[in-house]
């Protein structure tokens, strides 16, 4: 699924990063194949959307999130 | 003595700048890098015999430029040209090392030597993380510090290891073979390195978690944020008042001093009306300017303003602006030229420039004594509903009309401008923390002066000029190229530019007079009360009243009607509230754009547009 997909809440684990305008950047601030996120807050209009990233909080726009291959970790 | 250059780098929000005034105390200065236009802070101490150098950089996240300012931040260690610092000393924040060390790890391979600051050690520790110093060290092979910036804790020991015997990194960051990109690799570096240092308890909620959830609600979101505006706006202007007023009267009475003290000749109205007046127009905006710098430092430090750009995002981006745009617009209210130098984090060419072109339609500061005067003449002193005044609802809409101009001028520059750039909105949102007041004040204050510096060169010389075009005209006899000292304005080269202006704001209900105000208040708009004072030749120049009743007065000897109807006053009020008259914004978006092109499409939109508005607003009313 995509990182975009994730509902508030849930954690994820990333498995791929599609090669874009910003994938550099993405994977220099950690979004990296292995790190698990979590979704926490989300913008008024649904756009854009903050990641718990090992403990770090990172925002990123919709496109951003939908270029970020993840599998969900089911919930315990 | 030995002199040392030592660089300071690492993440934004590491606690650079804390530990940077730690270290150098007030020593501080701006400079620009030989040869380039470059703003850099250097700091100066000393320390078991040897002087130091401590270059600020602001905080960046990659040795890959993205922004301007990051540009700024590298060009230390990118630019052949600029001199590369004699040691590196790297702040990272240890409550997120892993990230944190990404740039540390780009760093290393300058080989250049290093020193390493763990920052924020108190927060690691509150968040159950354990970290080994001592075997980091080895591991890295250069000096490992603590700190805790904010309680001035480890900075001798800091001292002491830039003083010490340098090192450079030996831990092999990007030698992995493999088929991994390039930042991967890098982190399964790191993250090889934390698994031998650093450990972990189960981390405990954050303040941070709950605060987030309601300043980014949908309703609540908003309605904080315009809390959190109209209280910085009410304090800019009700505590500003009192410190304008006080300036404005040293300034007249200094005015008045040189006035007694000097011989009646050109050289003291130069100095008086001259230079004195373009100062005191400098120097008046200091109060205001200073506390909009002081709210934005709290909103900034506090870690709020990345919030605020988190829920803004997506409003502002549909007008080709982005969540990043709202520090330039907002400190805009205030003055446009720091705002537009505050655009310089914006990664997106295309979202800083247009920043950058529709910044200067917010209503700023020198505007308000145009509007208070043309207000006053406009309406009476009377309440709405009993409650509302009609003259301060009247100054709020003014407000309203640069703000909507501003973002409808966004939308058109996005189909305008094609360019294509990079385009994303990747930003972390820090964990917050009390205001380091001590970092405030020293920014309050580095910014202030900074404004002087830049907008005052500027106003002095343009207003060196302006009392030249005002004091001196051609003579009947002689040619235009022989100035002429002359008592009455309409005689002077500025008053030969109204009237030759005269044709074309004739139709947006101008007179020559007006036109006269429109040249002089091109050093700061708020020039126009002035020359509109000297105009009627009022002898106090602070009195509002008196210039109010005169412009009032006065009819139009053919008609016999009043000058200065509704009409009159509305378009004027349009047009300051859209010209671009004031050359320091455009000298500063010269300087920040590096190219004329700006400035110049900046001039004419905003020339063309005040006229097109104060027509419509002229017709409609006349």
């Amino acid at each position: 699924m995509l990182l975009s997909a994730l509902k508030r809440g849930q954690i994820a684990r990333i498995t791929r990063v599609t090669e874009s305008d910003f994938s550099e950047k993405l994977m220099e601030m950690g979004c990296i194949p292995g790190v698990l996120v979590k979704r926490t807050v989300t913008a008024p209009l649904g756009d854009p959307v903050a990641y718990d990233l090992d403990g770090y909080c990172l925002s990123m726009r919709k496109t951003e999130a939908s270029s970020i291959e993840v599998e969900l970790i089911p919930a315990e | 003595m030995k002199k040392l250059r030592v660089a300071i780098s690492g993440n934004p929000n590491c606690g650079k700048s804390s530990l940077f005034n730690q270290l150098t105390g007030l020593k501080q200065k701006v400079t620009n890098i030989p040869g380039t236009t470059i703003e850099r802070k250097t700091g100066r101490f000393r320390h078991n015999d040897v002087e130091i150098e401590l270059i600020d950089t602001p905080g960046t996240y990659s040795i890959k430029a993205r922004s301007v300012d990051e540009e700024h931040a590298l060009d230390i260690y990118t630019k052949p040209d600029v001199p590369s610092p004699d040691v590196i000393l790297y702040i990272a924040d240890a409550t997120n090392l892993k990230r944190h060390l990404y740039f540390f790890s780009q760093l290393s391979e300058l080989k250049i030597p290093m020193v390493l600051v763990l920052n924020m050690m108190d927060v690691a520790k509150f968040r159950g993380i354990e970290i080994d110093t001592d075997r980091l060290e080895l591991e890295l092979g250069i000096p490992v510090c603590t700190s805790n910036a904010r309680l001035g804790e480890g900075i001798t020991a800091i001292k002491d290891a830039l003083t010490g015997q340098s090192f450079q990194v030996h831990f092999p960051f990007s030698q992995e073979q493999s088929v991994k990109g390039e930042q991967e690799k890098r982190y399964d570096a790191i993250n090889h390195l934390l698994s031998r240092i650093k450990s972990e308890k189960s981390p405990r909620e954050l303040l941070t978690a709950k605060i987030d959830p309601i300043v980014t609600h949908p309703v609540f979101g908003y309605l904080i944020f315009l809390a959190v505006l109209f209280l910085i706006f009410q304090s800019i202007f009700t505590l500003a008042e009192y410190p304008m007023q006080l300036i404005e009267s040293m300034f007249d009475f200094a005015g008045d001093q040189l006035r007694n003290l000097l011989p009646d000749n050109w050289f003291r109205d130069l100095l008086v009306n001259g230079v004195v007046a373009g100062l005191a127009g400098v120097i008046v905006f200091i109060p205001q300017i200073a506390i909009l710098f002081f709210f934005m430092s709290i909103l900034e430090d506090t870690g709020y303003m990345a919030r605020v750009s988190f829920i803004m995002d997506r409003l502002l981006r549909g007008l080709g602006l982005n969540g990043k745009s709202v520090v330039p617009l907002l400190s805009g209210a205030a003055c446009a030229i720091p705002a537009i130098m505050a655009a310089r984090n914006i990664e997106n060419w295309k979202d800083r420039m247009i920043t950058i072109l529709v910044t200067p339609l917010m209503s700023c500061s020198a505007r308000l004594p145009v509007y208070t005067l043309l207000i006053s003449m406009a309406v009476p002193e009377a309440h709405v509903w009993g409650i509302f005044n009609l003259r301060g609802l009247l100054l709020l809409g003014m407000y309203m009309v640069g703000t909507i101009a501003s973002l409808v001028a966004a939308l058109v520059f996005k189909y305008l401008i094609r360019q294509r750039s990079l385009n994303f909105f990747i930003m972390e949102l820090p964990i917050y923390h009390p205001p380091r007041w001590k970092n405030i004040w020293i920014l309050v204050y580095q910014k202030s002066k900074s404004f002087v510096l830049e907008a005052g060169k500027v106003i002095i010389i343009v207003s060196i000029i302006l009392w030249f075009l005002a004091s001196f005209g051609p003579t009947q006899q002689h040619s235009w190229y022989e100035p002429h000292p002359t008592e009455n304005l309409d005689q002077s080269y500025a008053g030969h530019f109204g009237k030759a202006i005269e044709p074309v704001i004739k139709p947006i209900g101008f007179n020559w007079k007006i036109g006269i105000a429109l040249l002089t208040s091109f050093a700061a708009r708020e020039v126009f009360v002035g020359t509109m004072s000297t105009i009627y030749s009022v002898g106090d120049e602070e009195n509002t009243g008196r210039i109010r009743e005169k412009m009032m007065a006065e009819t139009d000897p053919s008609t016999g009607k009043p000058v200065y109807t509704l009409a009159v006053i509305f378009s004027l009020m349009i047009f300051y509230a859209f010209a671009m008259q004031c050359i320091s914004t455009l000298a500063v978006v010269y300087k920040e754009t590096r190219s004329m092109k700006w400035p110049v499409i900046q001039f004419i939109y905003m020339t063309a547009l005040a006229w097109v508005a104060s027509f419509v607003v002229f017709q409609l009313f006349s």
